[in-house]
């Protein structure tokens, strides 16, 4: 269902500006929170089975609930909009149309948490959105909601904006706050964990975008309503945003029961496949996770309607399943080459891995130049199984996730492409001026008893 | 050039720092590597970031460390408008192969490099985050989306008419 | 009232260790000692910060503690992770671990030039152990290995980046041995390297010790560079005043001349006290120090070929040994062959001892 908590207001002319959007009902919740305890916010975040939005999703309400509070020592907020995950650039638009919104959910997070010093940590590149959001937060601030004593409730609190300057690796959020100390962004080993020692060995609390900005609904409906939208334990809305092959590509929101089909092909989302081409694969959750063939996306191994929710596109597991991810929806055509596409991903890993522990730094390069081979059509075919190894070594045996995201999408291209990869082997001058193709991708999968 | 940051810059700068905690400076590091980097030709020298370090009074090599290790710090100089264009698989799949190609003959120059007149400098980078609006680069401050070959001209001479 | 350090049971391939809370599953097993213990190439125990780099260390928790007794969902660098009551732990006994560790060592050796032959660190480099016990005969990379620019970092240290591992043990040392760091990690991912940006010479009073905590030939001391193979040379421990440091050093030799001073080491290479650069530079002399007497050397290391730290005269004889019962001839040698007949006195041939010596020695006789 089309639900829209985020994003219902988006649209709003002027929406950018506190004014406009204190209209529309902003900072409702931030009136509300103020005069609630910060441990039945946290409780809220808890009812509502809020999860994680930036990838892992991994329980709000839990991890807020780790958070050590020694006495006399700072806690600290960070929210993560070092959105940098290939397909994925809904936070980027939730902070660009609608800043306010997230300003408010950092404003009753923070307060939950106890942290007067809240940071943004923005990736780079995403210069011009710095702007929008300090200016948000100086509206903000205007209007007593930010600063000393907010709304004479006791709390004071100010918000910062860090840009970084162009590492994927920092979305890993020891890694961020390791940048945001001003350091070389490489992950820390844990634990402990940030909860415990974080950001200037404090106890930290790092968040996605869109995991605050969620904060706002729930305050506001409450935590037990928020989680009635939705199915299972995916609760409340998700952005996705969506892009590749496709007519409309954008950011979507909704709540997580609608069917991966009528995603793709419904007018209201992508409409279907652009030039009236065939669908041949999809990568559902950002580049991170396993790429799917048409067959298995739309349908689980059993035969089952997949639907875009936590569970269900994470159904049959790495064999016939992929992940929610961090909503990043990329759609390949008929047209599209598997092999090069997982050589771009291979690339991407390879250029963003910080080259702290060996298995990442020496892994990423070796498949690199491994696909390269044999995209170049000078593969062989032990080449494809030697892929295959690699990437066993590398996943689980990394500091940080990362050396699992670039394990997975060879891993998964390899299990559902295989026959493309020894077509590139066996066809070395073919490869080099034409495509594989939709071959049997598109078929009805026979049902897994 | 003059490597000093000028006395309104150097505001913005102690403002920079003021956002941390005492002691917690070193924090202030990227935010006034991007800083110098706009002031001081588009790129990083030696010489600016021993000047960053003497501002925050941390060991050169502590800028150092940091200034490589991110993508957006140039350490060469640069032309006048970065072309960055993304060549990640979402771009890839729209076509940005074509787009590179396009640039590198249209302006004559190799991916890194610059062109004899010092405008452009043509770089590939990785996933920009706006793989909706794919093909698509950065230049400076902002985006540049849905590219096409005509778009792309407009771009340039655009550039060259607003020398 | 002190408080008392909580002991702690843990058990690393069926041998159950009982350690002080806050103690890591290397130390632990290093407790142990042999075979269980996980190699070692970026942890440092005398470096805060150091470990969980390299991967190689990687062991299996299969039983987590005794209140908590799931199993880790991942293998865990040992050198990073602490012990818990109960713990069971599998690096030996383990074929993940194994077939972990062997990746590893693959992706370590993957750009390394394998240059042992002209390197000096060959002999007493860790990753060539590591790679003898744990590495593939045959690399399976087919593709150019990775070079670096070249940097020179002073008269005194030599810089090797393509044979560096990143361990990071040398930015650790820069940091909290000496005074001033000018080295640090530059650029990311496969292009990490060790420099100094703009040419500098690394100087400083102690800064000669990254020499001696780097486990590959990347850092290696230029006074000492092409002199001798390490296993030509004689360790020995020797002292002297120095004003600096502890002047506890050890010296290694070749006849009567000094070709190398270095740190003590322990016997998991780990120094014992830091030393200062006059110590390892500039005495060169054995007047310069009070020698103490051979260095030990793990009769594993090649090293040991040749070096001999005591004569152990046996001091009880095979009859003895045997009850007063003489040793039983099975054959004599030379009932079968000419080969050194006793008749012959070998050193009255003049010349090598050839078959020809021989046939001649018996148309004499």
């Amino acid at each position: 269902m089309a639900r829209k908590l985020l994003l219902e207001k988006a649209h709003v002319e002027g929406i950018r500006h506190f004014d406009v959007y204190r209209r529309e009902g902003g900072y409702a919740s931030v009136e509300k929170a103020l005069k609630m305890d910060p441990a039945s916010i946290v409780e809220e975040v808890k009812k509502s089975g809020l999860r994680g939005r930036g990838g892992a999703g991994f329980a709000t309400g839990l991890k807020w609930s780790f958070l050590a509070k020694p006495e006399g020592v700072p806690r600290y907020l960070v929210c993560n909009a070092d959105e940098s995950e290939p397909g994925t650039f809904k936070d980027r638009f939730l902070m660009e149309f609608i800043p306010h919104l997230l300003i408010e959910g950092l404003i009753v997070s923070s307060f939950a948490l106890g942290s007067n010093s809240t940071y943004i940590y923005i990736r780079g590149e995403y210069a011009w959105i710095v702007g929008i959001l300090e200016q948000a937060i100086a509206e903000a601030k205007q209007n007593g909601f930010l600063g000393k004593n907010i709304l004479g409730a006791g709390f004071d609190l100010e918000i910062y904006v860090q840009r970084g300057a162009g590492a994927y690796i920092c979305g890993e959020e020891t890694a961020l706050i390791e940048s945001l100390e001003g350091k070389r962004g490489n992950p820390r080993i844990k634990p402990p964990f940030p909860a415990i020692k974080g950001l200037w060995d404090c106890p930290t609390v790092v968040n996605n975008v869109e995991t605050l900005a969620a904060v706002v609904p729930i305050i506001n409906m409450g935590g037990e309503e928020y989680a009635k939208i939705g199915v299972g334990r995916s609760t409340g809305t998700k952005l996705i945003s969506a892009c590749g092959n496709i007519n409309k590509p954008g950011v979507y929101e909704m709540d997580m029961t609608i069917s991966v089909e009528e995603f793709i092909y419904s007018d209201e989302y992508c409409g279907g496949i652009a030039n009236g081409k065939k669908l041949k694969a999809c990568i559902p959750g950002g580049s991170s996770v396993p790429i799917l063939p048409a067959n298995l996306l739309l349908k689980t191994a059993k035969g089952e309607t997949r639907y875009m929710n936590y569970e269900s596109l994470s159904d049959g597991g790495f064999a016939s399943g992929s992940m929610m991810g961090s909503g990043g929806f990329i759609v390949l055509d008929e047209d599209q080459c598997v092999v090069r596409h997982t050589l771009t991903l291979a690339r991407f890993y390879r250029h963003e891995s910080c080259g702290q522990c060996s298995p990442c730094r020496e892994g990423t390069g070796w498949m690199e130049k491994i696909l390269q081979k044999i995209e170049n059509g000078k593969g062989v075919s032990s080449d494809i199984d030697l892929l295959w190894d690699i990437q066993r070594k590398i996943e689980g045996n990394t500091i940080c996730p990362l050396g699992d995201a670039a394990a997975w999408p060879v891993a998964a291209a390899i299990r559902h492409f295989r026959d493309e990869f020894e077509w590139h082997v066996n066809n070395p001058s073919l490869c080099l001026t034409q495509n594989y193709g939709l071959a049997h991708y598109a078929d009805e999968l026979s049902v897994v008893a | 050039m003059m490597v000093k940051f000028s006395e309104h810059k150097m505001k913005e700068v102690e403002a920079i720092i003021a956002r941390y905690p005492t002691g917690k400076h070193k924090s202030a590091l990227i935010p006034i590597l991007h800083l110098a980097q706009e002031e001081f030709g588009g790129w990083l020298s030696a010489e600016s970031m021993d000047y960053v370090a003497s501002i925050l009074s941390i060991a050169s090599i502590e800028v150092y460390e940091v200034a490589t290790f991110y993508s957006m710090f140039n350490l060469n100089p640069v032309g006048k408008h970065v072309l960055e264009v993304c060549q990640t698989g979402p771009c890839m799949l729209q076509g940005s192969d074509d787009i590179i190609a396009y640039i590198k003959s249209k302006l004559g120059i190799a991916v890194g490099e610059t062109t004899a007149d010092g405008m452009f400098t043509l770089k590939t980078v990785e996933c920009l985050g706006a793989c909706g609006y794919a093909p698509m680069m950065q230049m400076g401050m902002h985006y540049k989306e849905h590219l096409t070959p005509s778009k792309v001209d407009e771009i340039i001479a655009h550039c060259y008419n607003h020398k | 009232m002190a408080e008392e350090i909580k002991k702690m049971k843990v058990t690393i391939d069926n041998i159950t260790v009982e350690v002080p809370q806050g103690t890591t599953i290397l130390q632990a097993a290093r407790m142990i000692g042999g075979d269980v213990v996980p190699p070692a190439m970026c942890y440092y125990t005398k470096l805060q910060g150091s470990g969980g780099k390299c991967r190689t260390c990687l062991v299996e928790v299969s039983k987590g503690s005794e209140a908590d007794p799931r199993p880790m969902p991942k293998l865990v660098a040992s050198c990073r992770t602490g012990v818990m009551d109960g713990m069971e732990v599998k690096n030996i006994t383990s074929p993940k671990v194994l077939d972990a560790r062997n990746g590893v060592v693959e992706f370590l050796l993957l750009n390394h030039p394998l240059d042992c032959p002209i390197c000096d660190q060959a002999g007493e480099c860790h990753l060539q152990d590591l790679g003898y016990e744990h590495g593939k005969e045959a690399t399976r990379y087919e593709f150019k290995r990775r070079t670096f620019e070249k940097h020179d970092l002073g008269p005194y240290i030599q810089l090797h980046m393509t044979r560096c591992i990143l361990c990071y043990r040398c930015v650790y040392t820069a940091d909290q041995v000496s005074n001033k760091r000018v080295h640090g990690i530059l650029s990311r991912g496969d292009h990490a390297e060790i420099a100094t940006y703009i040419e500098k010479s690394l100087d400083n009073d102690f800064i000669g010790n990254v020499i001696d905590v780097c486990p590959v030939g990347a850092l290696t001391d230029k006074t000492f560079r092409f002199k001798n193979r390490v296993w030509f040379t004689k360790p020995v421990n020797a002292h002297r005043e120095c004003k600096c440091c502890s002047g506890k050093v050890t010296l290694w030799q070749r006849g009567e001349e000094v070709l190398r001073v270095t740190a003590r080491k322990d016997q998991w290479g780990e120094v014992e006290d830091w030393i200062c650069n006059e110590c390892r530079f500039e005495k060169k002399k054995v007047s310069d120090w009070v020698i103490e007497g051979p260095t030990h050397v793990s009769r594993h290391s090649v090293i040991s070929q040749g070096h001999y730290e005591k004569l152990n005269r046996p001091t009880e004889t095979f009859s003895k040994v045997h009850d007063g019962r003489k040793p039983k001839l099975l054959m004599d040698i030379h009932s079968v062959s000419e080969v050194n007949d006793p008749s012959i006195d070998l050193s009255a041939i003049n010349g090598p001892a050839t078959g020809k010596v021989f046939e001649q020695s018996k148309k004499q006789a």
